[in-house]
């Protein structure tokens, strides 16, 4: 477990998880309204299958896949679509296109749900495409369609599936919590994975300080006989389960730089995926619900709950108790790498694992953080879990030199925020890191356009040459067979010239 | 209900660059303390003047290059500048030499290159340099240690102290009471063709843990610098480097030949060794950046101080070392950046 | 000090001048790019427009004219003050904005045909130089947006002006809607 596969660095954070562990998870009932985002969280929408004043039922399909990265997404409550317009939501631009549905107060099931016991005779195609149809997209944070995430790792040959139950974000323990209650689930959702990928192991991987979890998994996996699943046991350092540094931390291999883990035989998904997809086998519920923690010095009874996907967020702190203190932020995920939103009117998103309602206590000392010059300290480096030099990077990136972003590996930046935590200096180096990478990115993208003009243009150049030179041949050959047709009436010319 | 947004990560470790310098004047406690026993009140005039110098030429250049005065002064850095070249320096040195040393330090060494974390060179080495090569006799004219000396007394030589600091001519009666450092003598003396044995006999030169008076404060200075490694505020790369590259070639030479060479343990408490090896060394801005670049700097530094000590011109080379291999940091990093996670491993 | 020991001094010091001097002088000469390699490396740096405000045909007899000195590097509006930094950066030259007579750096656009108003008239196909406009006589033409790079060349062309200039950036959303 130590030793070779363990991934660079890292460090141990205070894990304010306690608080919603005392308590089972609550199952919050149908709110009277959703908005559901198209944008889950991707930056792609989804397409809405629905039109203003259609009546929904729990579970009918109101959105399929639309670009790349976007995912199916299904009526969460019975009853109206009262509006299909922008809203803020939490996504990387801040908005995204919404379905708002109101509540008829009946809770009706859509007729066209059903149980999907016979999973074990479909072949993975079929199960992928079933998948896909049930919206269900990694419920671990980063809201990618599943089933394009299998298809891809299947055709690279990944036979190893590894369930993330590492869950090292501070604050956040909802699949801590899930692992307790509904460990069963997990376990069914890891069959029909491996199904979906003809793999031939699988390993749930599960930090130290969850004990109750780990014997949870244990006792299920032993119950079910189940073999080639295994449960290890990782170390609680963050940011142990960011997906290329969970690779490492079980198998040994690393993936490679702008890679995939499929290329080293391995895919991971979050154990609430598999939950979510042992629902829709046991109730035909496509992705309709998730476990979330709402927690933070803010609210009155940090808990876990299950709420429905599209649930305004103020319903869920109602449910931990109401507001508390003065709350500052409102963040979508942990306090190392969430999103703060700017309103607790936007929908529940299939990926959001926490609510951390923040006051000035939980937000210091960052909040009153002013930037220092960089020292040279060197601590960024030390806890950098993917080896890079932040320092030079940060140097770098304000002298806007691209080379030497891409030369010190700005695209291999996971985003943790741990130079950040450590640096002395108080340097936003996370923020500006992203901000680089936004930044040659679109670079990227017009140099890539650039070159694509250029084609074209020497293309066209070599098309009007041809068309020229076609032009003057037919005006040769025409030209011939006119003074051709002369030389006839011209006896004397010896062989038609002039 | 609206909330105020905030671009992740959301929480910091609470360091600050204030709790990484304030340590360092704290580490020095232990060898300031000694230093007085053993050489008089002068460490302390020295480190009051380049203090107020220090913080008085920061808060100038400051203003002076449109920077806001206030947070800057309050980081510590300009202090620790102050304190090391004090402690460099002889506790006889006069206040004037002191106050244009340390406003060299700071502005030549520090503010022309752009203040805090852009100086490619150790400030307080800056100023060292400058002072040694401007002004050989005053620099290196230090007290004979108590410790060697029974015939004078403490309060004696605070008198003498004061006397230098304010310019004062000591010649006629103070016979006996300053001469060469240890290394001095025994340079001089290897060069007169003494042979290396005969001189460590001196009961004048050599004590219990090696050079007379010098090696108290190196050990103080090793106390200090073990705080630093157990605080975390210094890592153990550039130290463990730094005397290494001096005690290897120093072991290796005085195994050849005993007789013209210093052991290395000598060498380790000699001199300003443990001052530079966890104090000077290593400050951050004018070092390498990545671990394995951080050995190959302060092994550099090592050796280069054995070099000078060895065969150049100066008894004690951690200056000229120091500001050398900052030179050579920009080579050393393009060459050492550490492999990042998933590229290959050639 | 003789004065001849300071002749001499002098000589010897200005033939190690003229040595140096010739040696970086012909160093230079044997690194410097060949004009063709200096042509495809100054292409790179322009933004690929074709769209002929510099006065040449096109980004390629452009990057031709710098690198053989006939033209200043400040003549392209579309690539603007980053374009112009990356060739003075390469050719060693210090930057200057972008000449006003040669036209204005803008928003990035892309062209759009009305096709109310459209006639089919296949006159505004050829002046495109990279053959973003698909269409044929008496057939709807359309522009494909991924590929206009927005040089305003076929504007003229058009006898009935139906050809707009729209942001290159995505149109912007609706005011934003608050939550409840």
């Amino acid at each position: 477990m130590q030793g070779r596969n363990r991934f660079p660095a890292g460090l141990v954070l205070e894990s304010h998880k306690q608080f919603p562990l005392d308590l089972p998870i609550v199952e919050l009932p149908a709110p009277p309204c959703v908005v559901l985002a198209l944008d889950q969280g991707s930056g792609r929408e989804a397409e809405p299958v629905v039109a203003n004043g259609d009546r929904v039922a729990f579970g009918s399909t109101v959105a399929r896949p639309g670009a790349a990265g976007s995912a199916a997404l299904h009526a969460t409550i019975s009853g109206r679509v009262v509006a299909i317009e922008t809203r803020e939501a939490a996504t990387p631009s801040g908005h995204s296109t919404c379905i708002v549905i109101e509540s008829d107060g009946e809770d009706r099931r859509d007729p066209a749900l059903r149980t999907h016991p016979d999973y074990p005779s479909l072949d993975p195609d079929q199960l992928v495409v079933a998948l896909r149809a049930a919206g269900i997209v990694g419920l671990g944070g980063a809201a990618f369609p599943t089933a394009t995430k299998l298809e891809a790792a299947r055709a690279r040959g990944a036979r190893k599936l590894v369930l993330n139950g590492a869950e090292c974000e501070p604050w956040i323990c909802c699949d801590d919590a899930l692992l307790r209650e509904q460990a069963a689930d997990v376990l069914l959702g890891a069959h029909v994975l491996m199904q979906a990928l003809a793999a031939d192991s699988c390993v749930v991987a599960i930090e130290d300080d969850k004990p109750h979890a780990i014997e949870a998994m244990r006792a299920s996996v032993a119950a079910a006989g189940a073999t080639g699943i295994t449960v290890q046991v990782l170390p609680a350092i963050y940011p142990q389960g960011a997906e290329r540094q969970l690779v490492t931390a079980v198998t040994g291999d690393e993936v490679p730089s702008r890679g995939w883990p499929a290329e080293v035989g391995v895919t991971c998904q979050n154990v609430a995926t598999a939950a979510a997809i042992a629902r829709w086998v046991l109730t035909g519920e496509p992705c309709l619900t998730r476990v979330v923690t709402v927690t933070g010095s803010g609210v009155a009874r940090p808990c876990n709950v299950r709420a429905r996907i599209g649930t305004p967020l103020a319903a869920l702190v109602e449910a931990a108790g109401g507001y508390r203190d003065t709350p500052l932020q409102l963040i979508a995920g942990g306090n190392m790498t969430g999103r703060a939103l700017p309103s607790d009117g936007i929908g529940l998103a299939k990926a959001m694992n926490c609510v951390l309602v923040a006051t000035r206590a939980d937000l210091e000392p960052r909040i009153s953080a002013f930037e220092r010059p960089c020292i040279r300290c060197g601590d960024c480096a030390t806890v950098c879990p993917a080896g890079l030099l932040p320092q030079q990077l940060h140097r770098a990136a304000r002298a806007d030199d691209e080379s030497g972003l891409r030369g010190l590996g700005i695209w291999d930046c996971i985003d943790c925020g741990l130079c950040d935590y450590v640096c002395p200096s108080q340097i936003p180096l996370a923020y500006r890191f992203r901000s680089a990478q936004s930044v040659l990115r679109e670079r990227e993208a017009a140099a890539r356009k650039a070159t694509a003009a250029r084609e074209r243009h020497e293309r066209r150049g070599r098309r009007l040459e041809q068309a020229a030179l076609a032009e003057q041949h037919a005006f040769d050959a025409a030209r011939r067979r006119a003074l051709g047709n002369d030389t006839a009436a011209r006896p004397d010319a010896p062989d038609g010239t002039s | 209900m609206r909330f105020d947004t905030a671009p992740a990560p959301h929480v910091i470790g609470g360091y600050s660059v204030p709790r990484v310098m304030f340590p360092v004047l704290l580490a020095l406690v232990p060898a300031g303390m000694v230093h007085v026993a053993l050489f008089g009140p002068g460490l302390l005039l020295q480190v009051a003047v380049a203090s107020v110098t220090a913080l008085a030429c920061e808060a100038a250049a400051l203003r002076w290059r449109k920077r806001d005065a206030g947070v800057a002064l309050r980081d510590g850095s300009v202090l620790v500048t102050a304190f090391l070249l004090a402690f460099a320096v002889t506790p006889l040195l006069p206040w004037w030499l002191n106050v244009f040393g340390t406003a060299a330090a700071v502005l030549l060494g520090k503010h022309v290159f752009g203040g805090l974390g852009q100086n490619p060179f150790n400030p307080a080495m800056v100023g060292y340099a400058i002072l040694l090569v401007a002004f050989p006799v005053e620099m290196t004219r230090w007290p004979v240690p108590l410790d060697a000396d029974s015939a004078h007394s403490w309060a004696d030589l605070a008198r003498l102290t004061v006397l230098y600091f304010y310019g004062g001519d000591a010649s006629g009666g103070w016979d006996g009471y300053t001469g060469a450092t240890t290394l001095d003598s025994i340079r001089n003396g290897l060069d007169l063709r003494y042979t290396l044995p005969e001189m460590l006999e001196r009961d004048d030169l050599v004590g219990p843990l090696g050079a007379r008076g010098f090696a108290w404060i190196n050990l103080a200075a090793l106390v200090g610098g073990a705080y630093l490694l157990w605080r975390r505020i210094v890592r153990w790369h550039i130290p463990v480097a730094v005397l290494a590259g001096l005690m290897v070639p120093a072991m290796v030479a005085s195994w050849l030949d005993p007789g013209a060479h210093l052991g290395g343990l000598f060498q380790a408490f000699a001199g300003a060794t443990m001052l530079g090896a966890f104090f000077i060394a290593t400050d951050p801005v004018s070092a390498a950046t990545s671990d394995r670049g951080r050995l190959w700097y302060g092994a550099g530094i090592g050796l280069i101080t054995w070099v000078i000590r060895t065969w150049g011109g100066y008894p004690d080379g951690i200056a000229f070392a120091v500001l050398l291999m900052n030179v050579a940091v920009p080579l050393i990093d393009r060459y050492t950046v550490p492999r990042i996670y998933g590229h290959p491993r050639d | 000090m003789s004065a001849a020991a300071i002749v001499v001094a002098c000589l010897v010091a200005a033939l190690f001048a003229l040595t140096i001097g010739a040696g970086l002088g012909w160093a230079a000469a044997r690194t410097r790019d060949r004009t063709d390699e200096l042509v495809a490396r100054i292409d790179a740096l322009l933004p690929q427009t074709q769209c002929g405000q510099c006065l040449y045909p096109g980004c390629r007899p452009y990057a031709t004219a710098i690198a053989r000195g006939e033209a200043d590097i400040d003549r392209c509006p579309p690539g603007g003050e980053a374009t112009i930094r990356a060739i003075a950066l390469l050719l060693d030259r210090a930057p200057r904005p972008v000449d006003p007579s040669y036209g204005v750096t803008k928003e990035a656009v892309v062209a759009w045909i009305d096709e109310d108003r459209c006639i089919g008239c296949a006159r505004c196909l050829p002046p495109c130089p990279v053959d973003a406009i698909v269409g044929a006589p008496r057939f709807m033409h359309t522009v494909i947006r991924d590929q206009c790079t927005g040089c305003e060349l076929c504007i003229p062309a058009c006898p009935v002006d139906c050809i707009e200039l729209r942001p290159l950036a995505a149109s912007s959303p609706t005011p934003l809607l608050g939550s409840a």
